[in-house]
């Protein structure tokens, strides 16, 4: 796994390709009514999990599905065995009331079967649950309408819509927002935790294994709901680490030439009243932090990959992208856009 | 047991006893007549209709919303367009479709059932009716301004409060359900108070139809599950309007006090929307297997047992909440035990078809399609009580394709085989068989077509309530599926409507009793007339029209006034357990009063909505004088009441002292007020 690549070029469906000999493995699911082998399994599918707590629950879903297909089948046998049977003529109707097969068939073995799925389920809850591991790294998870703010205390780093972690140990996230309830949803690696306004929420994740886990809010937030998206990046401890340590970085001062006009745009124009640039006078906390922009694989929490083209247009007129996002359309010139974008790139 | 009997024995009663009721009874016309009238039947039929017209209305929101997913990236509605369409997709369907064309079914069939001539409140049901279309015309009519509800049809705060949702969009959802609320309660006392004390003498509680059962349950449930739900809305509409902060955790507020008092609602809401339609599976298949249902008294226990432990399960909406583990596994256990009920009632009826001898007529077939897909959105709703599993899917397509198989195959399926069971009691006409199957067929294939992938796209991870998604997911075929699907269910909603204008225009006319019903709404006439019934039977079972003794008690009731009530417009009291005779009683006939009420009360709403609060006091003032003229006692001989077997009597003895007449009249008024 090439991890030295920049994050931006990245691709995302990495996983997808590795994924079909997986679903292979149940080679049953083609026999059954869903047509799941056809998934070829996505950034963000529940039934290819790569977390702990997405893989235990993945297997209670297959677990469930199994018995389900059976109490369907037996269902839809026993209808149409009703409407399809002929009766030789004369002979009546039975008129007994069935009180004693109703009982068994309606109550007793309905219960076997829920006190069994209910006593599987609880391990599996305890699993995804608080791991009590001392050695976990924290980090904090701030919801805005529509976009995620990261941050790794003790560290410095603030980021957004990007969360890197490392891979093999406990991850624990801090759940807060700072308008509307969100959700944090990351499928591929655990269940999903809402951010609940006043209230601090918890999450734990861990994989073994690097790679980028698309994740997107699931709690029905507003207007651009749909595309407050974010990724998750896990990496080996050893490249996890020095991304940190870049990260904590203040932006590089451009040495000269269109860079450093872009950062005269930035500080005096009005991004600095929404964006902080580490290292330079820009330091609202309105809209995400950009001091390491160009690290991101994307634009405005999963909307756009973070290319040239698209950066330009977003700083122009975001809202012809996100209609309704908080950021108003910039009326820079020409130049002033390419040099501003030119500093942008530079913030590696 | 042979089809003609219940035809037969209702043309006796009307030969021998129509005509002296009838004079009591007028039929009505004339606009005049259609606002004023308390006819139970003729707000039923009001009631079916309107519902199915907000059910078209939402059904086509559906639509728009599905075609915008047809694609990844879709532009044909803009994020608040689509925002304000979902939420009230949702909110229609919810809370102005189901529970109203239950209360159609309810209004329509529940004193027919019972074996009595209308409602124990006739105006208060007209009262019902004339709030709920205000109050949907009020959630409908945002739209044509742009300003429906948008934050979903639960409605999170603190997403709906003053901060996030400045416009007067919520205030519509607030405001609205909270006088749709009104009509709503008002209903249910209305059906608890027919059912407890208007039955047929003879129809103890251990005979009483299951669908009859499942309106009382349901409006038990009503009663209960209102109350936080209208605190929520009053709260909301307080912190938006008036600066309170319930919601706002800046000040002290609580926003997950409104998911725990929404949902306490909400979760007994799903039962309130499935219990009716199950009666009406309950109805149909004992009669289309031509055998009794199997297991009544244990059916009856499980809808009584659901209401129950439907206010223990809420807490399985909020899994993903972040509430202590402990509790939540608490009531991951209860939202278990809520499914043996339906367990019980999913054997009973494929007993009950297995030992009988299913004729598969129209109506029987939406009643097995119902149970294919029930049982499908039952066993997907065990899996959301697995806590694990529930937060790992919640809020995700999966749910969608879940609550839809509940929904819409719970309850709409069952309420569309209704409508055909009925159809012949309620226009008089017959519809043709081949048009409903094919709308069966549709519907069913339609239905399938655009919910089964729904459970793929959220198992692949895409979340509910997104205007768009990007491509390369894999949603992008199930998507287009879902979008297919959409297409086919409305063509086959549409025959469905087609086959029942056909029928209008060109139906056979229909027998009292098509179908050879078990149930007493088939000894009356199609359309009833406004009387119901010329005599009151005598139930002597669960199925009188399959027991000679019921059957025979018309004829025999022809020849006693106490059965026959045609000195007024009367109908019978009887005792709330055993159905003894009580006394006679005279009913209200047509008046305005509950229209002008309704009237005045949607003047309020409007004014407190748009912020004319002159005009919300002075509405609400008036509302207060016309329920004051409403309730003014009048204390004529005829309204105070008397016993039936008293009737004879008085007839007899035409000058029998005043001073002892008098006595008696204090002491039957006394027991009336006692019993109603």
């Amino acid at each position: 796994m090439a991890r030295r690549r920049p994050a931006r070029s990245r691709p995302l469906p990495a996983e997808s390709r590795s994924l079909l000999p997986r679903s292979a493995r149940w080679p049953w699911i083609a026999l059954a009514v869903l047509p799941l082998s056809a998934c070829s399994g996505s950034g963000q599918s529940t039934l290819t999990p790569y977390g702990d707590g997405a893989r235990r629950v993945a297997g209670l879903w297959w677990l469930m599905f199994g018995i389900s297909l059976f109490v369907i089948a037996v269902i839809v046998v026993l209808v149409l065995w009703a409407a399809t049977r002929r009766r030789r003529p004369g002979v009546r109707a039975r008129m007994d009331t069935g009180q004693r097969y109703v009982t068994i068939t309606g109550i007793i073995l309905p219960a076997i079967v829920l006190v069994f799925v209910y006593v599987v389920s609880l391990p599996t809850l305890r699993a995804i649950g608080d791991p009590k591991d001392p050695g976990q790294l924290t980090i904090d998870v701030l919801g805005h309408q529509w976009w995620w703010e990261v941050s790794y205390p003790g560290s410095g780093v603030v980021t957004a819509n990007e969360i890197h972690m490392p891979t093999g140990r406990t991850v624990h996230l801090r759940l807060r927002t700072a308008d509307v309830n969100h959700s944090f949803w990351a499928p591929q690696l655990n269940v999903k935790t809402d951010l609940v306004a006043g209230r601090t929420n918890h999450l734990w994740l861990r994989t073994d294994r690097p790679g980028v886990y698309r994740g997107q809010c699931a709690e029905y937030c507003g207007l651009q709901h749909a595309r407050m998206a974010f990724h998750v990046v896990a990496q080996p401890p050893a490249e996890f680490a020095a991304w940190l340590t870049g990260q904590a970085r203040p932006a590089p001062v451009p040495s000269g030439g269109l860079a450093a006009q872009g950062l005269r745009v930035l500080e005096s124009g009005s991004c600095a009243s929404c964006h902080a640039v580490r290292g330079t006078t820009a330091n609202g906390r309105i809209g995400p932090d950009l001091t390491h922009l160009a690290s991101r694989s994307h634009l405005a929490a999963g909307t756009v990959p973070n290319t040239r083209g698209y950066l330009g247009g977003w700083i122009s007129n975001s809202q012809t992208i996100k209609p309704g996002n908080r950021m108003p359309p910039q009326p820079l010139g020409s130049e002033q856009l390419q040099a501003l974008i030119a500093y942008l790139e530079t913030l590696r | 047991m042979s089809i003609d009997n219940a035809t037969h024995a209702y043309g006796v009663a009307e030969e021998t006893a129509g005509g002296r009721v009838g004079r009591h009874w007028p039929e009505e016309h004339g606009l005049r007549a259609w606002v004023t009238t308390v006819d139970h039947k003729r707000i039923g039929r009001r009631y079916l209709v309107t519902a199915a017209v907000f059910f078209a209305l939402a059904g086509l929101d559906a639509t728009a919303l599905r075609t915008q997913l047809i694609t990844p990236n879709g532009e044909l509605l803009t994020p608040e367009a689509y925002n304000q369409l979902f939420t009230l997709h949702g909110t229609a369907m919810i809370f102005l479709f189901a529970t109203p064309m239950s209360f159609g079914f309810g209004n329509f069939l529940l004193p027919l059932m019972l074996g009595t001539r209308d409602m124990a409140f006739p105006r208060l049901n007209a009262f019902t009716y004339w709030v709920f279309t205000f109050a949907g015309v009020i959630l409908f009519a945002s739209l044509l301004f742009g300003r429906a509800p948008n934050g979903g049809w639960f409605a999170y705060v603190p997403l709906t409060g003053p901060k996030y949702q400045p416009g007067i969009n919520m205030d519509v959802y607030s405001l609205g359900l909270l006088f749709l609320g009104v009509s709503t309660t008002s209903g249910s006392i209305n059906f608890i108070a027919t059912a407890l004390k208007l039955r047929a003498p003879g129809m103890t509680l251990n005979r009483v139809p299951i669908f009859v059962w499942a309106l009382v349950v349901t409006a038990f449930l009503l009663i209960f599950a209102l109350p936080p739900l209208n605190t929520a809305n009053a709260m909301l509409f307080l912190d938006r309007r008036f600066g309170t902060r319930f919601f706002q955790p800046e000040a002290g507020g609580d926003v997950v006090l409104w998911q725990h008092l929404f949902w306490l609602f909400g979760h007994p809401d799903v039962y309130i929307i499935v219990l009716p339609a199950l009666g009406i599976v309950s109805a149909i298949i004992p009669v289309f297997s031509r055998r009794p249902i199997m297991a009544y008294p244990l059916l009856v226990l499980a809808m009584v047992a659901v209401g129950i432990i439907s206010f223990g399960v809420w807490v399985h909406h909020m899994f993903a909440v972040g509430l202590p583990q402990l509790s939540l596994t608490f009531f991951s256990a209860a939202s278990m035990i809520v499914t043996v009920p339906s367990g019980i009632q999913m054997f009973a009826w494929l007993g009950t078809m297995l030992t009988g001898r299913v004729v598969l007529g129209v109506p029987m077939l939406w009643a097995m399609g119902f149970l294919v897909v029930f049982v499908t959105g039952g066993v997907t709703g065990v899996m959301f009580g697995i806590v694990p599993f529930d937060q790992q899917v919640t809020d995700s397509y999966f749910v969608v394709a879940h609550f839809h198989y509940v929904l819409f195959g719970g309850a709409v399926f069952p309420l569309i085989g209704g409508v055909f069971y009925w159809w012949p009691k309620m226009t008089g006409r017959l519809t043709g068989v081949r048009g409903g199957r094919w709308s069966f067929w549709l519907v069913f294939a339609g239905f399938n077509l655009t919910f089964f992938p729904m459970h793929i796209s959220g198992l692949l991870g895409m979340p509910r309530r997104v205007y768009t998604y990007p491509g390369g997911l894999d949603w992008d075929l199930w998507n287009l599926l879902s979008s297919l699907g959409a297409y086919l269910l409305l063509a086959g909603l549409l025959v469905t409507l087609g086959t029942f204008a056909h029928s209008l225009w060109k139906g056979g006319q229909a027998p009292p009793d098509p179908w050879g019903g078990e149930t007493l709404e088939w000894a009356t006439a199609s359309p009833p007339h406004p009387y119901n019934f010329p005599v009151i039977p005598t139930v002597h079972s669960v199925h009188p029209l399959w027991d000679q003794g019921s059957l025979d008690s018309f004829a025999e009731g022809a020849r006693s006034r106490d059965r026959v009530l045609a000195e007024g417009h009367e109908l019978l009291v009887t005792s709330e357990l055993d159905a003894e005779p009580e006394v006679a009683l005279e009913m209200p006939e047509h008046t305005p009063v509950p229209f002008v009420t309704a009237v005045s009360l949607f003047l309020a709403v409007l004014g407190l909505l748009l912020g004319v609060y002159v005009l919300a006091v002075a509405a609400g003032v008036v509302a207060v004088l016309v329920i004051g003229r409403w309730l003014w006692p009048r204390w004529s001989r005829r309204e105070a009441g008397h016993a039936p077997g008293e009737k004879a009597r008085e007839t007899a003895e035409q000058d029998a002292a005043a001073e002892r007449e008098a006595e008696k009249k204090t002491e039957k008024a006394g027991e009336k007020g006692a019993g109603a």
